[in-house]
């Protein structure tokens, strides 16, 4: 078995070892360690607070953290922000342009086209970001994370600000990165979302990892027969908070 | 850091609200400081009501001075308005056509004639307390230059008088006596009379005449001497230490040009930084694309750029109208381009605190405008230990050194401009410093 995790830690894309964050007094992340393997999707979810954008903000290179360590084979993560990081008084395309080119993609033009095509943000291109839908933006800020062709991405709650069908494109275009091998995690506050999408699931409070394992797992848990991922995940914090009391 | 440079130039360029802001802002402000500096105190507007009687004289021996004159003096120190009356007078300061109005009443001639008496003058002013404190201190000095000129005239009245009594003569009015001793000629004419007569008592007595016409004649020159300086006791004679004088209108539009430069420069840099963290890009970009050193000497360079750009046009364009010494060119373009760069630095340090533009700009400008002002304040015009740290204030901030620089490349204010620059050059790694320790617990 420990040969087993060995290997799998080896040939792990993204490693997060022992990683704890403190801000002043405040222990944001706590001791927290998993592997994510090339062409998986997983989903960060938790309460408020619970650590998910520190912790996507330290995969993503964004952060340092306090102790612990952060290995992504290839060095290099693409990170979509929870508030979309774009310079609004540029154009769609030029947005795109300027961190091709600061991420040293061999030829910016190309990698523009493809992000517009990828994302459906084409006819767009040349409309200034400023004047654009929250659901575009998010599209832009998605796409300006996938611009270098990163091995590992990291979305903060990438669907926040998109309508339903914004939303599956999103995921189907997720989910196309999967299947050719780009390992995705995410953090999102809509579990049936990662239900949906993720193949797996990393539970996180109070800045520690309470569960890391496919959301099937987390539903088996749940004690009601009709219970869906949410209320499983309630009854799984509320569980693990009754335990922590003496 | 080109790429970067680029975006930010094609921001700034869309931007044009801004941009307007950033270049007439500074230069409308700088040119109300020039102007503010330039231009001498206007005279005040004040009603003249002159009592007297046409022709009336002040009498010094047999000297007469005209009291018009005293008129005439007050009338070149104030933009005079002739009132007939006193009412009239009274109507036009509740109006608020005048500051204040003056009555010559018509017995001053006679006060002053009287050598016992001063003459007096009524002056009726209105207004809030700061009006009353201004009008106050305008019209004390304009009547103190206009007593100044009419004591001279008496002074040379009574020089006049006791010239006549040293030197006798024709006095030149009708029924004064003709051919009349002066006092310097009765110890000769004594002394001749003195040698005919015979020893005794009268001999004895024209002789104390003698002597006392001697020591009259001898203090009458020392009071006439005595007489010249009371007028006037002290006489100014100015002294320049070092360099050259600074012609007030150039030294206006060096402040000018300084102030346009920090605020060009400072507010961009400040704004730019400000700008990464409210579009949430300065976190995009620190995660390895570009270095904090880079991106804040990006800003500094794009600003200070700018503000080197407007502050020489502005330079040039009043050029036009003031005499600069064009042959100093390379002095102020160093001067300008040091000073240009410090304001950069201390712009990306205020940047590196404030989260959104408003709040950079607003603090960029709340530190700007009093340090401009705090360098302007003259030594002697606060009191010592106040000076004192207001010298330490400005010496941490690139303004005065800014202003020195460009003072001494535009009016060699100063022998050599090395120490200043050295001084921009200290303070642009300092605020550079700062803005990287800024930068970094921001994040």
């Amino acid at each position: 078995m420990g040969w087993v995790r060995a290997r799998a830690a080896v040939s792990a894309v993204l490693q997060i070892s022992a990683v704890s964050k403190r801000f002043g007094d405040v222990h944001a992340l706590e001791d927290v360690s998993f592997t994510v393997q090339r062409g998986e999707i997983v989903a960060v979810i938790g309460p408020n607070g619970a650590g998910k954008t520190t912790l996507l903000s330290i995969i993503a290179g964004s952060l340092a953290p306090s102790s612990g360590r952060v290995r992504t084979e290839g060095g290099r993560v693409g990170w979509a922000p929870q508030e979309p990081a774009l310079y609004s008084r540029l154009s769609v395309a030029e947005n795109l342009r300027l961190f091709a080119r600061l991420e040293h993609v061999g030829d910016p033009q190309v990698a523009v086209r493809r992000m517009l095509a990828q994302t459906g943000l084409g006819e767009r291109a040349d409309e200034r970001v400023g004047r654009l839908s929250g659901g575009n933006r998010q599209r832009v800020n998605v796409a300006l994370a996938l611009i270098g062709e990163p091995p590992v991405l990291a979305l903060d709650e990438p669907s926040a600000s998109l309508d339903p069908a914004q939303r599956e494109r999103l995921w189907r275009f997720i989910a196309g990165l999967a299947r050719e091998g780009t390992t995705v995690v995410f953090s999102t506050h809509n579990v049936n979302e990662a239900q949906r999408y993720a193949g797996r699931t990393i539970v996180l409070a109070d800045g520690r990892l309470l569960f890391d394992g496919p959301p099937s797992e987390l539903l088996a848990r749940a004690s009601e027969a009709d219970a869906d991922l949410e209320r499983a995940l309630v009854a799984f914090l509320e569980e693990r908070t009754r335990a922590s009391q003496p | 850091m080109r790429w970067l440079l680029g975006k930010d130039l094609r921001i700034l360029a869309r931007s044009r609200l801004l941009l307007a802001l950033l270049i007439f802002y500074p230069v409308a402000i700088s040119l109300l400081i020039g102007l503010a500096i330039s231009r001498s105190p206007s005279r005040p507007r004040v009603a003249i009501v002159d009592e007297t009687a046409p022709g009336s004289t002040v009498q010094v021996g047999n000297q007469r001075v005209e009291v018009d004159r005293y008129a005439k003096q007050l009338f070149n120190q104030v933009q005079a308005v002739e009132v007939g009356s006193r009412e009239q007078a009274l109507e036009k300061v509740r109006a608020a056509e005048v500051l204040a109005a003056v009555v010559i009443p018509p017995d001053i001639a006679a006060r002053v004639s009287s050598g016992v008496e001063q003459g007096e003058l009524e002056v009726i002013y209105n207004g809030n307390a700061l009006e009353q404190s201004l009008v106050q201190s305008q019209l004390r000095s304009a009547l103190a230059q206009a007593n100044l000129g009419f004591s001279e005239q008496l002074q040379k009245a009574a020089a006049q008088v006791i010239d006549q009594l040293l030197k006798g003569g024709n006095l030149g009015q009708l029924g004064a006596p003709a051919n009349l001793i002066g006092l310097e000629q009765i110890p000769g004419v004594l002394r001749g009379v003195i040698a005919k007569q015979p020893p005794g008592a009268d001999r004895e007595a024209l002789q104390r005449i003698a002597t006392f016409a001697d020591f009259a004649a001898e203090n009458l020159t020392v009071s006439r001497r005595v007489l010249s300086t009371v007028g006037q006791p002290i006489r100014v004679k100015s002294t320049l230490l070092h360099g050259r004088r600074t012609p007030l209108d150039t030294f206006a539009v060096v402040v000018a040009v300084t102030v346009s430069l920090m605020f060009v420069a400072v507010l961009l840099a400040a704004g730019g930084v400000a700008l990464e963290r409210e579009e949430h890009a300065l976190a995009r970009l620190l995660r390895g694309l570009v270095s904090r050193e880079t991106l804040l000497a990006e800003k500094s360079l794009l600003a200070a750029g700018c503000a080197f750009v407007v502050a020489f046009a502005m330079l040039a364009f009043v050029g036009a109208f003031v005499a600069l010494d064009w042959s100093r060119i390379g002095l102020w373009l160093l001067a300008l381009a040091f000073g240009a760069i410090a304001f950069g630095a201390l712009g990306v340090a205020i940047g590196a605190l404030a989260r959104e533009v408003r709040a950079a700009s607003l603090l960029a400008f709340l530190m700007s405008l009093p340090l401009a002002f705090l360098a302007l304040v003259p030594a002697g015009a606060v009191a010592s230990g106040f000076y004192d740290a207001i010298s330490v204030i400005s010496f941490m901030f690139p303004f005065k050194a800014a202003l020195q620089a460009l003072d001494t490349a535009v009016n060699g204010a100063a022998p050599a401009i090395g120490g200043s620059l050295a001084h921009l050059a200290g303070l642009t790694v300092l605020f550079a410093a700062l803005a990287r320790v800024g930068l970094a617990r921001a994040e």
